[in-house]
């Protein structure tokens, strides 16, 4: 495999692995972000993988563009897809409900499946961490079901309350932190995702799999949960 | 040696160099907006140039020193005052217990970095104290709540000797001239008039601008690509969204965004652009990669080299 290298900073090239998003390209993602690690050594300043890039940010005082595009050479070469060892499972606890989740119901209507159904397609799959950004901890993951693909609100919310669960398009992710977001919201979870205590900072990382769970507003509370119901204005 | 805030202003915040190695986390990079006035505050108390330092912005700020040290100033000229004496950036001074320094507000520029010896201390967080608000991330208290007025700072290292900036060194950063940009990304996206157009043309610093990124008002620029799979921005990123209006990404910028992008302002120009207020009128200029690093890599040596010949 040779990625596309292009140039988007003074200090930063962009490795274009794959031109669709899709589950398979994982595998071949971690190899390559491990590789990358280790062909940069202290020379990388970070490194942002998402669906189908890396950004390369290197140390220019240490490298140069020429020497730091032979180093992402070097990484490639012989790259097979890594088995998903690293991959964890994680089953995240979900309150699904229209006090949490505006957009349950108008989804349920407009995908024909009522609000029971469309917990039960949303929990039945598990899906995969594409992708942290947006915020600290905030995992793209996907891919939802056809049927339940929504595009994000036009105008987005202001104030979406920390562990808020939303879809858009083929993608679900959770709000870790209260923040603005257009994501359409179905329920809510109690479960810590970023947090100083968590090894790694992070409750999970790009390849591993999430199921959620659905429970109830008992036992929402019991794990923690805050059950404020969600201010419909925008 | 500690000081403590009477009046916090609009948003005054502890930064240092920000956070590396952790974007892939969805954190931020944070840090000094303007790096090149916070090297600059901190050099002229003999710091490390990374040293934490307050971020200033606008004024209608004012500190009341709790004992005898000396203090720094670089960046944007917001008519400071020691004691109703005026204290112009780009210099080290002492202070005494009790006397209020103060920044009332912008003559020149938009952030003015406040050093002190060996830097303001604060407990890092993910290896760093940059305060980012939306990440409740670093600051004075580690959950990025920016200063505020009754905060105490402190600091440990031992005064030095007031001294100025090198001779020649402009103590603004106040663009002169066209911002300097390294082109890339999706840049073959961009419509000929469009590109022809991001460069001859005039672009105003909206009011629309914080730490997260800096909006510029001027013609509309079109992409042949509506949406794109999202991924890594860089510092400095251009970004333009579908109105056409571009968004220079700053330090506090989201790890990953899905617009198409011209290419990133160098280093040295996000400083300047993060000194410019809305209403500024500036220009763009391309630059090729290898002389963008070999300036980048000329400007980082300026402080090792003043610093040897101390």
């Amino acid at each position: 495999m040779t990625p596309r290298i292009e140039v988007v900073g003074v200090d930063s090239l962009m490795l274009r692995l794959f031109d669709q998003i899709d589950e398979g390209n994982m595998p071949w993602m971690l190899a390559a972000t491990q590789r990358v690690r280790e062909a940069f050594g202290p020379a990388l300043r970070d490194l942002v993988p998402s669906y189908t890039t890396l950004l390369v940010h290197y140390d220019l005082t240490t490298i140069d563009d020429r020497q730091a595009r032979q180093r992402i050479t070097d990484a490639f070469e012989g790259l097979q897809p890594t088995a998903g060892a690293s991959a964890r499972q994680h089953e995240i606890p979900v309150w699904y409900d229209p006090s949490v989740g505006p957009e349950l119901e108008p989804l349920g209507k407009r995908s024909g499946l009522g609000a029971t159904g469309v917990i039960d397609r949303h929990s039945s799959h598990t899906y995969q961490v594409f992708a942290l950004g947006f915020a600290p901890g905030f995992a793209f993951m996907g891919l939802v079901d056809e049927i339940l693909a929504s595009p994000r609100l036009q105008t987005p919310r202001k104030q979406v309350p920390a562990g808020s669960l939303g879809i858009a398009d083929r993608q679900t992710a959770i709000y870790p932190l209260v923040s603005p977001g257009g994501w359409n919201l179905i329920g809510r979870s109690p479960t810590r995702l970023f947090d100083r205590e968590l090894d790694g900072y992070s409750l999970w990382q790009p390849g591993d799999r999430v199921r959620f769970i659905p429970i109830d507003r008992a036992e929402f509370i019991r794990l923690g949960g805050d059950d404020t119901p969600f201010e419909v204005t925008p | 040696m500690s000081l403590l805030i009477e009046r916090a202003g609009a948003m005054a915040s502890l930064q240092d160099g920000g956070r590396s190695g952790v974007r892939h986390l969805g954190v931020t990079q944070g840090g000094a907006a303007d790096w090149v006035s916070q090297a600059w505050a901190n050099w002229l108390l003999g710091n490390s140039l990374q040293a934490a330092t307050i971020e200033i912005t606008l004024g209608n700020f004012s500190v009341r020193a709790e004992t005898d040290s000396c203090l720094a100033v670089c960046g944007a000229d917001l008519k400071a005052t020691l004691d109703d004496q005026p204290i112009v950036p780009g210099r080290s001074f002492a202070i005494r217990k009790g006397q209020l320094l103060s920044f009332a507000q912008p003559r020149e520029g938009v952030r003015a970095y406040l050093a002190a010896p060996g830097g303001f201390l604060a407990t890092p967080v993910l290896g760093s104290c940059a305060t980012v608000r939306r990440e409740q991330l670093g600051g004075l208290h580690g959950d990025g709540r920016p200063l505020d007025t009754g905060d105490r700072l402190r600091w440990s290292g031992a005064p030095a000797a007031p001294r100025e900036l090198p001779p020649g060194q402009p103590r603004s950063l106040s663009p002169s001239g066209p911002l300097a940009v390294v082109l890339g990304a999706q840049i073959g996206d961009f419509s000929g008039q469009s590109l022809f157009d991001a460069f001859n043309s005039d672009w105003t610093v909206d009011q629309r601008a914080d730490r997260m990124g800096v909006r510029l008002l001027g013609p509309v620029l079109r992409s042949a690509r509506e949406s794109m799979i999202s991924e890594g921005v860089p510092l400095g990123a251009i970004q333009v969204p579908p109105d056409g209006q571009p968004i220079v990404l700053l330090n506090d910028r989201q790890t990953i965004g899905g617009y198409p992008r011209l290419g990133a302002l160098t280093p040295l120009a996000v400083a300047q652009l993060a000194q410019c207020m809305p209403g500024t009128v500036l220009r763009l200029k391309p630059v090729a990669l290898e002389s963008a690093q070999r300036e980048q890599r000329r400007l980082l040596a300026t402080w090792q080299r003043t610093t040897a010949e101390r």
